[in-house]
């Protein structure tokens, strides 16, 4: 009864939230009431930053702020002397201490609906304490403030103290005193340390910690403690999480196909770079320009792949403009969440509506990227190699090596000289030899299939036209010389033909089924001459199962048809290259005056128009010719090499013979040999060493167009240079003649005249340590953000991380040492209904650690965990068929086997359109966009993860073999140090009983059904230890699945 | 992620309700719980309230639908050779595609190439009274085409297939908004007390062009987690996880979840952390969901003559099993139900291609709509059957049609929308919406109104604007309802 009337209280408030502001300490953002930390009663003094501007920016500036295109009535009201002056009607809207003599005031309560402001369509309707504070406002003279988050970045004094006090205490302190509030008192030493190792590692306190913790009683030893834990590599892990959100890291693309890229080595720069502790100005220098910066290195140019971790397409159809202008505008939104705060995107259509920012300025923040090289549609290019220490080593070795068998290959080798002389001669004996032949003019060509037929000067035929599937192309010749005793039939490839001929099919090849030769005279009967023999420079043996012969034989061209359409002569792989078939006639031929000699060409395949379609005929009258080459043709400009007389060739000449020759003298093969193992060997390395995606810049950029409302189809827009935003150019820098580079842009970002980009960065990692940020809306600093609850302290923190050297681990370190953070997270009620959001830090917060640190948690304490540091991501077990709706192509999921099983959750395989769905419970973010926060939602799902997802599953049992092998005594004792295991605490009488309960139920019914108990235990990979007996296992299975699912376990307080 | 004071509202709200169930679970809590195990107590508990109240409350509107059936066909039907009758494309078949309708439009695949007319592949008749002219195959639609509203003049922004369908379910291209279940769950609420309010089924059927559907088009974006569509599986546990572990019954199941409860209620006790009574009751629930889903989705149970109706088998994974597992998920108080069909995709072989999709789809759709009226539940049941675009007046490659986004046809059945009409028009060749266009964020605005909400009222603040499912724009289309 007691505990329902608390809870009837807790109600209660939220009640009154809701009902109006009466309590106002924590009850909105950026929102409607703008009740600053003081509004319990009315302000003393008003603030326009506090109490004014977010009721303008809320409820007018979206028709009378900055985007003047839209502005109604000639009224701007979010810079003073505009909003002072005369509107379009003549009437002033703001008269400084002139309430009444106001035009805004009047309209505020206006009757007249078309009078009344804001006008009632707008669903934004004033309270009457926003009203009554815009006329107080106005009557004590309408001050205006810059925006606080444009502020010069000033560092603030900091409160007095004593000397054992740090700076945010003091602040801290100063604010709690002023609101009547007091700190908390602080936290147990098991709490912290369970606090600091979530917070800074990821992973919870080990019981061995905390016991060591407990019992440090030195001073220093909480200091010692956070130094210990900054030290260790799971904390550049930890840190990694919230970055990899905010700059959306995945591993596939994103639209569409979303199929992988190569882009992890970028995670692991991420996390080395906390480990490292670099400074966040290099850090945002080589991310935004590795490839620019003077010193560029392997480790820069692999943060530059920030620059391509936006969202890509592969979809046929999709057209370059339109993601070109995809691309340009998340790359801007980009930067406007990562450093800026700034919802630059919005003005990617218009003028930003409530902050300066406008589409010029839009487009111009896009031109900084227009010299990122990258294919728009289609598959991402490999990227760059990246090997570790060792396998740049290996790698240079292996490539030392070939280089050296290159270089012997390649050098001189005197001894074969005679060798490569004789190798010419039998080579020039072959061109010799076919020298004898020549080719003969046709008189006329026709093709029966009705293909256009060329004779061309050089005496070849060129097909083309109709391309009929069988052909027969019949070439008269007169004037052949005396005595022909062979003829030949040259294919030459022509530009012309499909894969560059000599053919007319797709692959450039045909079937030459049959050749007639005849001699014809008008008027008189045909004589038919016969062939001896045929030989042919190739024989094409593939694709040869239904040929007679077995393979595509000059001998089928003579066999008077014997064998049908499926024997001929073809010549595949030469396509594209000339070939050569001769033909040995029986008898030597003369022809008589009038006689011509006509040779028919049958082409009779029929499928896939393999016809002719270059040629060129010849005769010969020497016997020489018909000798079959002892070696093959030697081509082109070898041929003309082999030609010239060794007395004559230039060294160039030399040089190049030597190469043909060195290519295939059978004395180097040895040689040849070990080259190519070595070449293969270094290709087969690489393939090893992993790539990433990284920043190419291009030297002609894409051509950046303002486009008016977005719309990528209108190309007459204004072009852009890359730009600051206007509102933010420093004034000091004389506009230069180059074209800014992305690196400028880096250097504006963490330049002291940025007043956004420390204050941002400081407010993100606050929240890590207290839930919440300094101001609530961590992703957007302008009107429509929340003025920060502590601005000074936001303010020197920001001013200390900027001036001492923008040292992440020191700005850590001062938060985590701070009385502020040590405060326990347990609060009297009133507290709690008083300020639900811990705003006001007169406590800790408390809240379910991330998705990525659930995991971890239970493979920790399950003794499971691999705690490797970086690589490929890895593939937790997944529900079959959960990819089912992929495709382009379809794909299967092999979850990761050994110790990739059981790595932690930030290394899980984040495949965008489907976030594993262990982790999208949890609210991981799909990294489509850019995420400066994740929900912290409490759902059914989480339920069915934590009970039956394999994973969690293989854990509890594998915490149950621990508890059974590690722990000694009866099953109290065991149940208390699987508690400690889990909460590194003792666990409380009635806690001990419930499990213990829970423990003795499952062992009487597994003991009933051994066979479902030795099922339990066998879920997972991972190998079960030897010699326990499943029943009392399986039952401590049970025991360990209610510990890791317990809402302590998975929440840092 | 950052709240609006709506949200915070639901939240508070949410927690509030929670707490007081939590904290009565030694009464209540603990008769759901076991209610599951002994249905008798079961009965009992089911006089309380149940699902979950929206932000919208009351209602901006009174609202005439009171769940929507969204029937998504994924790829982009042809409208020609579906529902838009088109005698004049008969005509032009073969000559060039007049470049007055085509000029300065966005187009697909067939950029830079030759644009030719293509007749429609297949025949169109008259059906019902209202004497409306569709494609011949569909005579089981036809049969109820008196029960339909067809909008002929539809238009979307997007021309490829993920930006279309991230359009065309949360009224935006960037990828991270809402979608409309989510919106329309996060505005009214669930009554299903043991199932998610926004459910999602997919089924694929004959023919290749699979196109991918991402998760992303049933995320809830910046809404919390708990508006987020939960996608129904044909293979393996219909809710991920939902199957206890091998080896564990019902009974080990629910002494583990009991255990965890008392301990995170003990915990509670010291700490005083609303968050676990929220745990404790999602633990509940999702105990309670290992019962009750795998009851709905026993389609066996259904009387033969319904499932001859439908024209399916239990777990054949079909378009129409779908449909009757929809109608099972609206008797059971799911606000949002969503089905993907997939395969509409046809550059080639248009004609084939509607044919295989008419037999998936007709008999099912038409099933659909006279089983909720038979239950008289197709009053306040809203069903939209739509592509995320539709298909060129153009031929592609000779026997196919490419991506279409300046005019289509969807249709919309139920829930107050006027029955037996046609509603726009295509020009004379089908290319472009020439008659009352419509906009994908009309028909947001109409669906959302139907359920008694107006779309200018129902947002969250984000990143400093109020985000709204019809962004800036959006019109109810009064003629149809």
């Amino acid at each position: 009864m007691k505990a329902l009337t608390r809870r009837l209280a807790v109600r209660s408030v939220v009640v009154a939230i809701l009902g109006g502001g009466s309590v106002a300490l924590g009850a909105t953002a950026a929102t409607s009431t703008a009740s600053g930390p003081a509004q319990a009663q009315a302000p003393a003094h008003i603030q326009f930053n506090r109490d004014i501007r977010p009721i303008l920016s809320e409820h007018c500036f979206s028709c009378h702020g900055p985007d003047v295109q839209k502005m109604k009535g000639g009224l701007r009201l979010d810079l003073r002397d505009q909003a002072l002056g005369p509107a379009k009607s003549g009437k002033k809207a703001i008269v400084p201490g002139d309430a009444a003599g106001s035009e805004l005031v009047h309209r505020l309560d206006s009757t007249d609906p078309d009078e009344l402001m804001p006008p009632p369509e707008a669903h934004k309707p004033l309270t009457p304490v926003q009203k009554a504070l815009l006329q107080r406002w106005i009557a004590e003279g309408a001050e205006y403030q810059g925006h606080w988050a444009y502020q010069p970045l000033v560092r603030p004094p900091v409160p007095p103290g004593d000397a054992g006090e740090g700076s945010i205490d003091r602040f801290v302190r100063t604010h709690l005193e002023a609101n009547g509030l007091k700190a908390a008192p602080e936290a147990d030493r098991r709490t912290l340390a369970r606090r600091l190792s979530l917070d800074l590692t990821g992973l919870p306190a080990t019981p061995e910690l905390v016991a060591a913790f407990e019992a440090d009683a030195a001073p220093g030893a909480y200091e010692r403690l956070v130094d210990r834990l900054l030290a260790t590599p799971q904390y550049g892990e930890r840190m990694a999480i919230g970055w990899l959100d905010v700059v959306r890291f995945a591993d596939t693309i994103g639209y569409h196909s979303d199929n992988p890229r190569n882009i992890w080595p970028y995670r692991d720069y991420v996390l080395r770079s906390f480990n490292d502790n670099k400074p966040f100005d290099r850090f945002t220098r080589e991310q935004l320009a590795g490839d620019l910066l003077p010193d560029a290195s392997t480790e820069s140019r692999v943060a530059s792949g920030f620059n391509r971790l936006l969202l890509t397409t592969e979809e046929g159809g999709a057209q370059e403009k339109d993601y070109e202008s995809r691309y340009l505008t998340d790359r801007v939104r980009a930067v406007g969440t990562v450093w800026m705060g700034q919802t630059i995107g919005c003005a990617q259509c218009h003028d930003h509506k409530f902050d300066p920012i406008s589409t010029r300025d839009f487009y111009a923040m896009g031109a900084f990227f227009a010299d990122v090289k990258e294919t728009i549609i289609g598959r991402r290019e490999d990227g760059m190699l990246v090997p570790t220490e060792s396998q740049a080593r290996e790698l240079a070795r292996r490539t030392a090596e070939a280089r050296r068998l290159k270089e012997r290959l390649e050098g001189s080798h005197p001894g074969l000289a005679a060798s490569l002389e004789r190798w010419r001669l039998e080579r020039l004996r072959v061109l010799e030899a076919d020298a004898l032949w020549k080719a003969v003019a046709p008189a006329s060509a026709e093709s029966s299939g009705g293909a256009a037929v060329t004779i061309r000067d050089d005496r070849s035929v060129l097909v083309g036209g109709k391309t009929p599937d069988t052909d027969s192309t019949t070439v008269r010749m007169a004037g052949i010389p005396s005595g022909v005793i062979g003829l030949r039939l040259e294919v030459l490839p022509d530009p012309s033909l499909p894969s560059k001929g000599p053919g007319r099919a797709g692959n450039g090849n045909f079937v030459l089924t049959e050749v007639l030769a005849r001699v014809v005279r008008d008027g008189a009967p045909a004589r038919e001459l016969a062939f001896e023999s045929a030989w042919a420079s190739q024989e094409q043996t593939v694709s040869a199962e239904k040929n007679p012969y077995g393979r595509w034989t000059a001998a089928s061209v003579i066999d008077r048809d014997a064998r049908g359409s499926f024997a001929g002569w073809a010549i595949l792989p030469e396509a594209g290259k000339p070939s050569q078939l001769r033909l040995r006639l029986r008898e030597p031929l003369t022809l008589a005056s009038g006689e011509r000699l006509e040779v028919e060409l049958q082409q009779k395949h029929g499928h896939g128009n393999h016809t002719l379609g270059c040629f060129r005929l010849g005769v010969a009258t020497d016997a020489a010719a018909l000798v079959p080459p002892a070696v093959p043709m030697p081509a082109g400009g070898l041929a003309e090499l082999i030609r010239v007389d060794p007395a004559r060739r230039t060294p160039e000449q030399t040089a190049k013979l030597w190469a043909e020759f060195r290519a295939v003298a059978p004395e180097l093969a040895g040689l040849r040999a070990e080259l190519a193992a070595a070449e293969k060997a270094r290709t087969d390395f690489e393939a090893t060493v992993p790539r990433t995606l990284v920043t190419e810049r291009s030297d002609k950029p894409r051509t950046v167009r303002v486009l008016p409302r977005g719309n990528w189809l209108v190309e007459t827009g204004e072009i852009m240079e890359p730009a600051i935003p206007a509102r933010f150019r420093p004034a000091a820098r004389v506009a230069s003649d180059r074209r800014l580079t992305r690196l400028d842009l880096a250097d504006w970002l963490v330049s002291p005249e940025n007043p956004l980009t420390a204050r941002v960065v400081v407010n993100r990692i606050w929240r890590q340590f207290f839930g919440t940020g300094l101001s609530k809306v961590l992703d957007d600093f302008g009107a429509q953000g929340e003025p920060p609850r502590h601005p000074e302290l936001l303010d020197w923190l920001a001013s200390d991380f900027r001036e001492g050297g923008w040292d992440v681990k020191r700005l850590v370190r001062l938060i985590v040492t701070s009385r502020t953070y040590r405060q326990s997270s347990v609060a009297p009620r009133e507290l709690l209904a008083r300020d639900p959001d811990n705003r006001e830090l007169a406590r800790q917060g408390r809240w379910r650690v991330e998705a990525e640190m659930v995991r971890d948690t239970a493979l920790q304490v399950s003794g499971l965990l691999v705690p490797r540091i970086g690589g490929p991501s890895v593939r937790p077990y997944q529900p079959d068929g959960y990819w089912e709706n992929l495709n382009f192509p379809q794909r299967g999921y092999d979850a990761s086997t050994g110790g990739d099983q059981y790595r932690r959750g930030l290394y899980t395989w984040w495949q965008r359109s489907y976030v594993h769905p262990s982790m999208l419970a949890f609210d991981a973010a799909t990294r489509e966009e850019c995420a400066a926060e994740r929900n912290r939602s409490n759902i059914p799902q989480q339920a069915l993860v934590l009970l039956n997802d394999p994973s969690y599953v293989e854990a509890a049992r594998a915490f149950a073999a621990r508890i059974l092998r590690e722990a000694s005594g009866d099953d109290t004792a065991r149940l208390s140090w699987a508690w400690r295991q889990a909460l590194a605490r003792d666990p409380s009488a009635a806690e001990l009983a419930a499990l213990r309960r829970l423990l003795e139920a499952q062992r009487a019914a597994f003991a009933q059904d051994p066979e479902a108990a030795s099922q339990f235990t066998r879920t997972g990979k991972a190998p079960a230890p030897d010699g326990l007996d499943p029943v009392p296992w399986a039952a401590w299975t049970d025991v360990a699945r209610a510990l890791l699912n317990l809402h302590e376990t998975i929440t840092r307080s | 992620m950052n709240l609006s004071p709506e949200i915070r509202q639901s939240l508070l709200q949410q927690q509030t309700r929670r707490v007081f169930l939590g904290r009565a679970s030694q009464g209540l809590g603990a008769v759901a719980l076991g209610s599951i195990l002994q249905p008798r107590l079961l009965a009992e508990s089911a006089a309380r309230p149940r699902g979950m109240a929206g932000v919208v409350n009351p209602l901006h509107v009174a609202a005439k639908a009171r769940r929507v059936i969204w029937l998504s066909m994924a790829g982009g039907p042809s409208h020609l050779e579906t529902f838009d009758p088109k005698p004049k494309l008969v005509e032009m078949h073969g000559k060039p595609m007049p470049e007055s309708f085509t000029r300065g439009k966005q187009i697909a695949q067939l950029q830079g190439q030759k644009l030719v007319c293509y007749g429609p592949q297949l025949p169109f008749r008259r059906f019902g009274k209202s004497g409306v002219e569709l494609c011949s195959l569909f005579t089981h639609l036809g049969s109820v085409a008196d029960e339909i509203c067809w909008v002929r003049s539809m238009t979307s922004e997007a021309i490829n297939h993920d930006p279309a369908h991230m359009f065309m379910n949360t009224g935006s291209q960037i990828a991270g908004r809402p979608s409309m279940g989510s919106w329309v769950t996060y505005g009214l609420g669930t009554e299903a007390e043991n199932l998610p309010g926004f459910v999602v089924l997919t089924s694929l059927g004959r023919g290749g062009q699979n196109q991918p559907i991402a998760a992303r088009q049933w995320a809830a974006g910046m809404l919390p987690s708990r508006y987020q569509g939960v996608h129904l599986r044909g293979k393996g546990d219909p809710v991920m996880y939902l199957g206890a572990p091998a080896g564990v019954t019902r009974e080990r199941q629910h002494e583990v979840v009991r255990t965890i409860n008392e301990l995170n209620r003990q915990h509670d006790a010291l700490v005083d952390d609303p968050e676990i009574s929220t745990r404790i009751a999602q633990y509940e629930m999702a105990f309670q969901m290992q019962a009750s889903v795998p009851e709905l989705m026993d389609t066996a149970s259904e009387p033969a003559s319904v499932q001859a109706l439908y024209g399916c088998k239990p777990g054949d994974g079909s378009f129409a099993s779908n449909c009757l597992l929809a109608r099972r998920l609206a008797e059971r108080g799911v606000r949002f139900i969503q089905l993907y069909h997939k395969d509409w995709d046809h550059h080639g072989e248009v004609k084939q291609g509607v044919e295989f999709k008419a037999a998936e789809i007709d008999r099912a759709c038409m099933a659909l709509i006279t089983d909720l009226k038979q239950r008289d539940m197709l009053k306040d049941t809203l069903i939209v059957w739509a592509g995320e675009f539709g298909r060129t007046p153009m031929s592609q490659g000779g026997s196919g049609r490419d991506h279409h986004n300046a005019g289509f046809t969807i249709w919309m059945c139920g829930g107050g929308i006027r029955p037996g009409m046609v509603y726009g028009a295509t020009d004379e060749l089908g290319y472009a919406a020439v008659d009352s266009p419509v906009d994908v964020h009309d028909i947001h605005a109409t669906l959302l109104h139907q359920l008694g909400i107006e779309h200018t009222r129902l947002s969250v603040k984000f990143q400093g604007l109020d985000v709204r499912l019809t962004g800036i724009a959006g019109r109810v289309i009064r003629d149809i309802i």
